[in-house]
């Protein structure tokens, strides 16, 4: 699953001091629940991004786990208080130990 | 900037986070009632395999959804941290037909809030 | 007879049919669902269309001579024809047509000689449902329109023509393309293309007009052709959209919908602040609005057959009274407006052999309306049991296609005007009894669950083949009983395999020779048809 995974997010580029804002994130992954068949009837493995994070400056904001019931290319809407300039941190664990990672800063003024 | 790290199987999910299981797993016994908590999901979805759901529950620090006619009911637990900014979350869910979507909040006091809604999958048809 | 058309010509002018005093300072002109339908047409309305739960014995759930005694109307008269059911092939001879695009820009032009700056607005259900249409891609009716110089529209069938194709015409149109609840489904944002309101300055007044489109594109058309939009009631939004444009000062709100009557009725009591709803979707033609709360709801039929106008007043920022005439458009009453005949004709042009072409005759009424048969659909039924040799026929509920009256030539035209869509394909497939249940199921309670908001705005799926019980009081999975394949007389077997020939499937990927051409091979087959109302379906509850 690792090639073509992409990760997506929307997040502003400046907040004031201790504004919450709001984040949307988006991965492009199939989701593979592990209830499906082929058509020999074989299940088709489980392989799905089984947990997802948001911190900022290393303090958590959201920690997600993902069933293999969250629809192909999960998505993800949040609120976030941003104490100080600084980076959110987002990242998504895959069944497969990949891990991707995404990082957007956040200018305070 | 997106950086795609090829670790290995070490950087797992922490173990304890990796079920949602089952509103009783979750609830351990204890009663949950309505409160703050507030699951917001369509009447009719538009695509049983993306339905989207919110859940907010001003208070809590954990949330756990669940699809309960779903083969294994879970769907997702949210934690939320220091620095979220509300106890609030949205995400996409599959359905595997028209059911009760049940979200349980365990509040800051270790109490449990919760809600349900049910959600229709149709076939689709037609119209005017 | 002819005599009678005569005196019924006489009994009407195209003044005493235009007649209205015109009131206070604002004029909206409402058409909706016009079905791609540029000619005059006859148009049947449903004489079975049942309400349920609170809108039990409601209008627009009053059908034939209750109709008629609910409003007032005299057997036999003019309202008669063009509002109810009832004689209809009688009064059809009596009174002839109904529609015709450029009669309607006869009528809009009028209002405008009274009040040139009404307010025109489209519902939508505009870019679907002729031949010429589908070949041009809707191009036709955009071209039509344009002639017809409108402020606003909101949007239905035309996302079947694919978001290539719609965000091309949208994005060319001279005026507003309206949907607070079109959504860009990847990230649930409002969608660029289209706008949620539009605000205009017409006598005096600041009016916001805020679209709606149809909420439930995705399920009852198939998304696969736009899987780029989102839609939705999201009444919580449209409680925002108002209460926006009344912040920026909007005097007098409006909202153009396409929800549907009952979804806008349960809409206007949830959401406060507008004054006004146009509402298309369920094709209801109704001669008064309806009251909600503060808000008038009015309900302009289909096909090109009316033409609503509503004058309001509107003062110190609150609407104080309103003025209110359902038009309908009597084709051999009203002159057809020489620039738009034109403008039809040159649309026509190219296609004009092909949709002339006589395919048979009937010598029955073919109508299309009402919640469970129409003669139309049985005919579809029929042309799929024979051309695919299936065991059971089922044609979609949907509520537009013009009717024909005993004695008419079939044209390929006229076939086109019941099935012409995108997807169109006649599949052919095994399914269970168990399986053709579950679809009978589903599709009922999108008809009649109690809560409006769970209701779709069709008709049921039509039947060939078998017969039914129905029982519309009954929750979901319990309305449907006694199912009976006629060919046997033996009642229908969960497990067993039935060869099931259908169209309009919203599957992507759907196999099978286009609708059109099988009821045309079928008609051509029959040379003339003689279909009778049929009663495979027993309704239990209405
Ligand atoms: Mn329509
Ligand atoms: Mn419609």
């Amino acid at each position: 699953m690792a090639s073509g995974v992409k990760p997506r997010v929307k997040a502003p580029k400046k907040a004031s001091a201790g504004e919450v804002v709001t984040i949307k994130t988006l991965i492009s992954h199939k989701m593979e629940s592990g209830q499906r068949k082929d058509s020999s009837g074989n299940v088709i493995p489980r392989s799905i991004i089984n947990r997802f994070t948001c911190d900022f400056n290393g303090e958590n904001v959201i920690d997600v786990v993902l069933a293999p019931a969250i629809s192909t290319n999960p998505y993800f809407e949040f609120d976030a208080t941003i104490p100080e300039a600084g980076d959110l941190k987002f990242t998504w664990y895959d069944d497969d130990g990949d891990v991707y990672e995404e990082t957007k800063s956040v200018a305070v003024g | 900037a997106m950086a795609l790290l090829p670790l290995s199987a070490f950087a797992q999910a922490d173990p304890n986070a990796e079920l949602v299981g089952a509103p009783d797993d979750f609830l351990a016994g204890a009663d949950a009632a309505a409160g703050d908590l507030t699951l917001t999901a369509p009447e009719i979805a538009e695509n049983g395999n993306t339905v989207p759901i919110s859940v907010d529950a001003p208070g809590a620090v954990e949330v756990r959804v669940y699809a309960l006619g779903n083969p294994t009911p879970g769907v997702a637990t949210f934690r939320f941290g220091p620095l979220a900014g509300s106890q609030a979350a949205s995400t996409r869910i599959r359905l595997a037909g028209t059911q009760d979507v049940q979200a349980i909040a365990k509040m800051a006091d270790g109490s449990y809030q919760t809600a349900m809604k049910t959600v229709k999958v149709t076939i689709g048809g037609c119209g005017g | 007879g002819n005599w009678a058309r005569l005196a019924a010509q006489q009994s009407l002018t195209q003044d005493q049919l235009l007649q209205f005093d015109t009131f206070g300072n604002v004029s909206l002109i409402h058409v909706t669902d016009i079905h791609a339908q540029l000619m005059p047409i006859y148009f049947r309305e449903p004489s079975v269309n049942i309400g349920v739960g609170g809108n039990r014995g409601a209008v627009p759930h009053v059908t034939g001579s209750d109709f008629r005694k609910l409003y007032g109307i005299e057997d036999g008269s003019r309202s008669h024809y063009a509002l109810s059911s009832g004689d209809f092939s009688a009064l059809a001879q009596a009174y002839g047509k109904v529609g015709g695009m450029d009669r309607v820009a006869t009528v809009v032009n009028a209002i405008r000689a009274d009040r040139p700056d009404a307010l025109l607005l489209d519902g939508g259900d505009t870019w679907h449902g002729s031949y010429t249409c589908y070949h041009s891609e809707g191009q036709d009716m955009v071209n039509v329109m344009n002639g017809l110089k409108p402020d606003a529209m909101t949007f239905h069938w035309e996302f079947t023509l694919g978001t290539d194709r719609v965000t091309e015409l949208v994005e060319g149109l001279p005026f507003a393309a309206l949907g607070q609840n079109i959504f860009d489904a990847e990230w649930d944002e409002p969608s660029e293309l289209f706008k949620p309101y539009q605000f205009f300055e017409r006598g005096g007044v600041k009016i916001a007009v805020i679209g709606q489109a149809f909420p439930y594109m995705p399920i009852a058309n198939p998304r696969w052709m736009f899987p780029e939009f989102s839609f939705g009631i999201r009444d919580e939004n449209m409680q925002a959209m108002v209460d926006e444009v009344r912040a920026q000062g909007a005097e007098l709100v409006v909202c153009l919908s396409h929800n549907g009557f009952d979804v806008d009725k349960k809409m206007a009591s949830k959401v406060t602040g507008i004054d006004v709803i146009l509402t298309g979707h369920t094709h209801d033609a109704l001669p008064e609005p309806v009251l909600v709360g503060e808000t008038i709801l009015i309900a302009s039929g289909s096909n090109g057959k009316f033409v609503s106008r509503v004058d309001l007043d509107v003062r110190d920022g609150r609407m104080m009274g309103f003025r209110h005439k359902l038009i309908p458009i009597f084709s051999d009453v009203i002159a057809p407006d020489p620039q738009m005949a034109t403008l039809i004709e040159e649309q026509r042009a190219p296609y004009k052999a092909d949709l002339e072409e006589v395919i048979g005759q009937t010598d029955s009424l073919l109508y299309r309306r009402g919640n469970f048969n129409g003669t139309w659909d049985d005919l579809i039924c029929d042309a799929l049991l024979s051309e695919r040799e299936a065991d059971i026929a089922m044609s979609p509920g949907v509520r537009w296609g013009p009717s024909l009256i005993p004695g008419d030539d079939i044209t390929r035209e006229d076939i086109w005007n019941v099935t012409s869509m995108t997807y169109g394909k006649a599949y052919r497939s095994e399914m269970t009894g168990e399986f053709i249940k579950v679809i009978l199921e589903d599709v009922a309670d999108n008809i009649f669950n109690p809560d409006p908001y769970y209701q779709q705005g069709g008709d049921m799926v039509r039947i060939g083949g078998m017969g039914y019980r129905c029982d519309v009081n009954k929750p979901q999975g319990e309305r449907i009983s006694d199912m009976v394949l006629l060919s046997t007389g033996e009642a229908i077997d969960p497990a067993k395999n039935y060869v099931v020939a259908g169209w309009a499937s919203v599957n992507e990927g759907t196999e099978g020779p286009q609708i059109w051409d099988v009821v045309e091979n079928h008609i051509r087959k029959q040379g003339t048809v003689s279909i009778q109302p049929r009663d495979n379906v027993e309704v239990v509850g209405a």
